[in-house]
């Protein structure tokens, strides 16, 4: 078993001992980044140099004996959307394609404090706005079990690093799965923690209310190394939680005893693959074997969660994206010629009689920001603004965002309800496995509905995970979900443990297959 | 008035809170510092950053709706106000839009001149929100760069609007005098127009009574106005404009768009602006970044307790419990309330709050003025002038002389006795007054006998006489004695 197939926590052993560098590990990492990524591109950037340094100092640190962090040594990979100071964070995005972020958002700052890695920025759906991380305005990301497949987005290229093996550990953000959906179309573990459980500050927002980091690895443990690293409040995030972090690590092994299993009806409806369905009602048994409770729970508004996602979602885009105006920072379209073109419209219009239209010409401000949106946001980002500028707009306020806020009450109440009745919901992850690259890219709607299973944690604010569960005769991952109440990662963490314990599906990895110029494996 | 019509007047007052920092961050506050030196990533809007109440100053601003006697909701949340400007770095303004922090207050106003009778003007609301940074346009030579400085950018802004309650320039100017009075006194503002701490912006109309039925004219918005003095210039202004323009087009309120005015101080009128179509559409929406403020009611009742008295309670108390004139109480309330300290501690010391006001309202003021010194600089101190006033009014300080040892304590910094010392000045034994006061009748027959027929104003020849002999002599226990010891003689 090469040093990359080993998990994070075992790794952790080997540095502890002395038995393995971190300067090791970080070149094993680069090398495999270096064979596997110009097929899988889950990296927009790595600084080998950098990462190589950062692991030397640590492993000088652990020669002289100082006191080393939770992470001392292990290389983790971090969505470009957590600004990392004087480093780019872009977003995946030409607005920030040049951006250096003056500061260090929580989240890395705790990276850097635990003595991890930092190995390199992974791809993503543009400003984390998609499914399959086709939204990147750099380049698409492979998954590394079929690299002519998606690895689910939109932190598809964290979850596609520690599937592939490039890094140990990945951090990615679930705004509305974005974590969960391509841990399970990758084959890893992926969560996402309660609403406030880490730090959103430094987070490049797409929806405030929504938006939450948390970690992939390939184990529950891993996950749970992670989380306890980055997890903890921050007087600087308003929304943060003033609760003290448990130590999932510690109680991660022991298993529930008298678990009790909600299943939700409703998720398995028309629309779900039938090997998706066998494999996540095996899972269900295997959790009767290991000595759970089952019992149904309705969520009955869960159909509602994808609407009213898609309208609290782009409202808090159309908001939080207004600052890419290209006056203060990143990306501004070019001006040369704005003065002329703006006369030669004026005139245009005015020989056409159209007097009243050539005095509405833009000002030259405007076209500014006209021209600096247009190019800089590709045309996911600007369907969502728009989108969400529609919804917010005076006289539509009511009919959408209002509308939309009650039904995610109602769906919380809906879990605060199932709740009382069984201690974690287990159902699928997503609809199906992996699908083909350019398969939605045309198809917006359908794109959508693939958040339908994962969509409701955020609207609910509780933490959810997704762990392997099965594979399909194709060979794509199938991934298993978790849900629990709000703030009973713990509890998650033991559920999930549980199940892994009892299978093998987390030892498997992916065979990358280099694909040729025309997509083909 | 003669005028055909009443002209209504509402304020929209922007303060600015005196807090060390900004709103949602950290940064300073401070006035005056070079361009974009008191920035950071939250108040210039970087991705990522997020904001964080300042506690202080939604304290202030509580402090402030409190005394404007608004309620006070339990509840209040943050809302994104969105447009697009560059001196507005994150796209939006956080702002505060269908929950205010505060609601339905008043503010009581008067005038001691009695230009108009005192009234009470209704606050509509009190909201927090930041401010938005500097543009600065360099049209000089040529140019048309545009410059913006984010320091103020996010400071905490608390905006208060009135009920159109005013109907006129000069019940406009008493609202804002009061206004700024009262922020002084709660210190939650300095109220500088000059930094613009304090902003106003005026919204007017007219109801015109024509065959019996009352006419509205379209509301126009005045801005940039510089000082409490433009306001009024330029309502004064704008009132017959609006009827000129009336008469000329006939239009009315909801037949014409609002439009919003500049005043241009120096030519002395209101310009056009620009016409709002419609109105704008901010898209306002609840700020997911903050968490909403609950505020209980024990809180409020507490900052209640600790405002102490306001001006209102100040004039009150001193027309009602001090028998001074209204006038007089406004000019010991306006000073604020040190001064009104150092009266009231006069007043009750003396036992005489009628001494007391003359003495503070006259020389107290005066000094103050010339030397440019506050009450707590002042070189006469409150029980030093208890002891002037106690002097005058038991004789030993002829009150002629009075404003002479008043110099003297304030120059030397002593106490009334060593005044009198040095300008030795002794109260007179009333038997040696007496004597004194029959020497002279006894010289002056024929004044006597002038006072004997009727004429008392002939005892008034004898004070010069008496003076010479004894400058310190009560002048008017002179006057007394003379026509009481020659009334008695006649008899």
């Amino acid at each position: 078993m090469s040093i990359v197939d080993r998990s994070a926590t075992e790794l952790l052993k080997s540095l502890a001992t002395s038995e393995l560098t971190s300067v090791e590990l970080t070149q094993a990492c680069l090398d495999r980044i270096e064979r596997h990524d110009a097929t899988i591109g889950a990296f927009l950037r790595v600084d080998g140099a950098r990462a190589l340094d950062q692991a030397a100092a640590i492993d000088r640190k652990r020669r002289a004996g100082e006191k080393l962090g939770p992470l001392a040594g292990l290389p983790v990979a971090v969505k470009d959307v957590l600004c990392d100071r004087d480093t780019i964070t872009s977003c995946a995005s030409r607005m920030l394609a040049e951006f250096r972020s003056p500061y260090d958002s929580t989240v890395v700052g705790k990276l850097k404090q635990a003595d991890a890695v930092l190995i390199g920025r992974t791809n993503m759906d543009e400003f984390a706005m998609g499914g399959s991380t086709e939204n990147s305005a750099f380049q698409p990301t492979r998954n590394p079990w079929d690299a002519t497949r998606t690895p689910g987005g939109s932190s598809g290229g964290s979850a596609a690093a520690v599937a592939a093996r490039m890094a140990p550990l990945s951090i990615g953000t679930d705004t509305g799965g974005s974590i969960r959906q391509p841990a399970g179309l990758c084959g890893i573990v992926g969560m996402k923690p309660t609403y406030g459980r880490v730090s959103r500050f430094g987070l490049v927002a797409f929806a405030s209310s929504l938006d939450q980091v948390g970690p992939f690895g390939t184990t529950t443990e891993d996950a749970a190394l992670l989380l306890e690293t980055i997890a903890g409040h921050d007087p600087r995030d308003s929304t943060s939680i003033n609760q003290p972090t448990p130590r999932y690590t510690e109680s991660i092994n022991k298993p529930l005893a008298g678990l009790k299993l909600g299943v939700v009806p409703e998720h398995f409806g028309a629309g779900l693959d039938p090997e998706v369905a066998s494999s996540v009602r095996a899972a269900i048994e295997i959790y009767k074997s290991l000595g759970a409770e089952v019992k149904e729970v309705p969520l009955p508004h869960g159909k509602y969660g994808v609407a009213a996602y898609y309208v609290i979602a782009p409202s808090e885009a159309s908001s939080n994206l207004a600052r890419y105006d290209g006056v203060h920072y990143g990306f501004r379209a070019d001006q040369s010629g704005t003065l002329a073109e703006l006369a030669a419209e004026r005139q245009e219009l005015i020989a056409a009689g159209k007097t009243a239209a050539a005095d509405n010409v833009d000002s030259p401000l405007v076209r500014m920001y006209r021209s600096t949106r247009e190019a800089g946001f590709g045309p996911e980002v600007k369907r969502r603004i728009m989108l969400g500028a529609y919804a917010l707009s005076a006289g539509y306020y009511d009919a959408y965002y209002l509308k939309a806020l009650k039904v995610r009450r109602l769906i919380r109440r809906d879990f605060d309800e199932a709740f009382k009745e069984v201690d974690l919901i287990v159902g699928p992850v997503t609809a199906g496995p992996a699908f083909k690259l350019g398969e939605m890219v045309d198809d917006p709607l359908a794109m959508y509905l693939v958040d339908l299973y994962t969509v409701s944690a955020n609207l609910a604010g509780i933490p959810a995970i997704s762990l392997p569960c099965g594979i399909t005769k194709a060979g794509l991952p199938i991934g298993l979900q978790l849900q629990a109440p709000p703030l009973e990662e713990e509890r998650l963490l033991r559920g999930a443990r549980m199940f892994e314990a009892a299978t093998d599906w987390h030892k498997m990895s992916p065979r990358i297959t280099r694909i040729d110029a025309n997509g083909k494996g | 008035m003669s005028q055909p019509y009443t002209t209504v007047i509402g304020l929209e007052v922007h303060v600015q809170l005196a807090t060390e920092s900004k709103l949602f961050c950290r940064c300073s506050t401070k006035f005056g510092a070079e361009p974009n030196t008191q920035t950071c990533p939250v108040c210039i809007g970087m991705p990522g950053s997020l904001p964080v109440m300042n506690r202080r100053a939604y304290e202030l601003s509580l402090k402030t709706a409190v005394a404007l006697n608004c309620n006070i909701p339990e509840f209040t949340k943050w809302d994104r106000k969105q447009y697009y400007y560059p001196d507005l770095p994150k796209g939006y303004q956080i702002s505060q839009f269908d929950l205010p922090m505060s609601a339905d207050g008043y503010l009581e106003i008067s005038d001691p001149k009695d230009k108009f009778p005192p009234k009470r003007v209704g606050i509509i609301r009190a909201h927090l929100e930041e401010d938005a940074g500097k543009s600065v346009h360099d049209e000089a030579a040529g140019k048309a760069d545009s410059e913006i400085d984010l320091n103020r950018t996010g400071t905490p802004l608390l905006e208060i609007v009135s009920q159109p309650d005013m109907r006129s320039a000069a019940e406009a100017r008493a609202f804002l005098d009061e206004l700024k009075l009262l922020l002084t006194y709660i210190a939650v503002s300095d109220c500088n127009m000059q930094e613009g701490s304090l902003r106003v912006d005026a919204n007017v109309n007219l109801h015109i009574e024509k065959d019996g039925k009352r006419i509205a004219t379209p509301i126009v918005e005045i801005k940039n106005m510089n000082s409490f003095r433009a306001v009024e210039r330029a309502l004064e202004y704008e009132a017959p404009r609006q009827y000129r323009e009336w008469q000329e087009t006939g239009r009315q309120l909801g037949e014409a768009p609002k439009q919003t005015r500049g005043w241009d101080d120096v030519a002395g009128v209101t310009r056009g602006q620009r016409s709002k179509e419609e109105s704008s559409d901010y898209r306002y929406f609840p700020d997911p970044d903050l968490a909403p403020v609950i505020t209980p009611a024990a809180e409020v009742d507490a900052v209640r307790e600790s405002l102490g008295e306001l001006p209102a309670d100040l004039r009150r108390r001193l027309t009602e419990g001090y028998a001074l004139s209204l006038y007089d109480a406004d000019v010991l309330v306006n000073q604020g309330k040190s001064l009104v300290g150092y009266y009231l501690d006069v007043a009750n010391a003396s036992g005489d709050p009628k001494s007391a006001c003359n003495w503070v309202t006259q020389h107290v003021l005066r000094e103050l003025k010339e030397r440019e010194q506050s009450i707590d600089q002042f070189g006469v101190a409150a029980p030093r002038l208890v002891g002037l006033i106690a002097a005058v009014n038991d004789g030993t300080l002829p009150s002629t002389r009075a404003p002479e040892a008043f110099q003297l304590m304030l120059a030397k910094g002593c106490d009334v006795t060593a005044a009198l010392a040095e300008l030795k000045i002794e109260r007179v034994d009333e038997s040696a007054l007496v004597t004194l006061v029959q020497e002279l009748l006894a010289a002056n027959p024929k004044t006597v006998a002038d006072i004997q027929s009727g004429k008392l104003q002939a005892a008034a020849s004898l004070i010069g006489q008496a003076k010479k002999k004894n400058p310190n002599v009560d002048p008017n226990r002179v006057r007394e004695l003379a026509i009481e010891l020659a009334s008695q003689a006649g008899a």
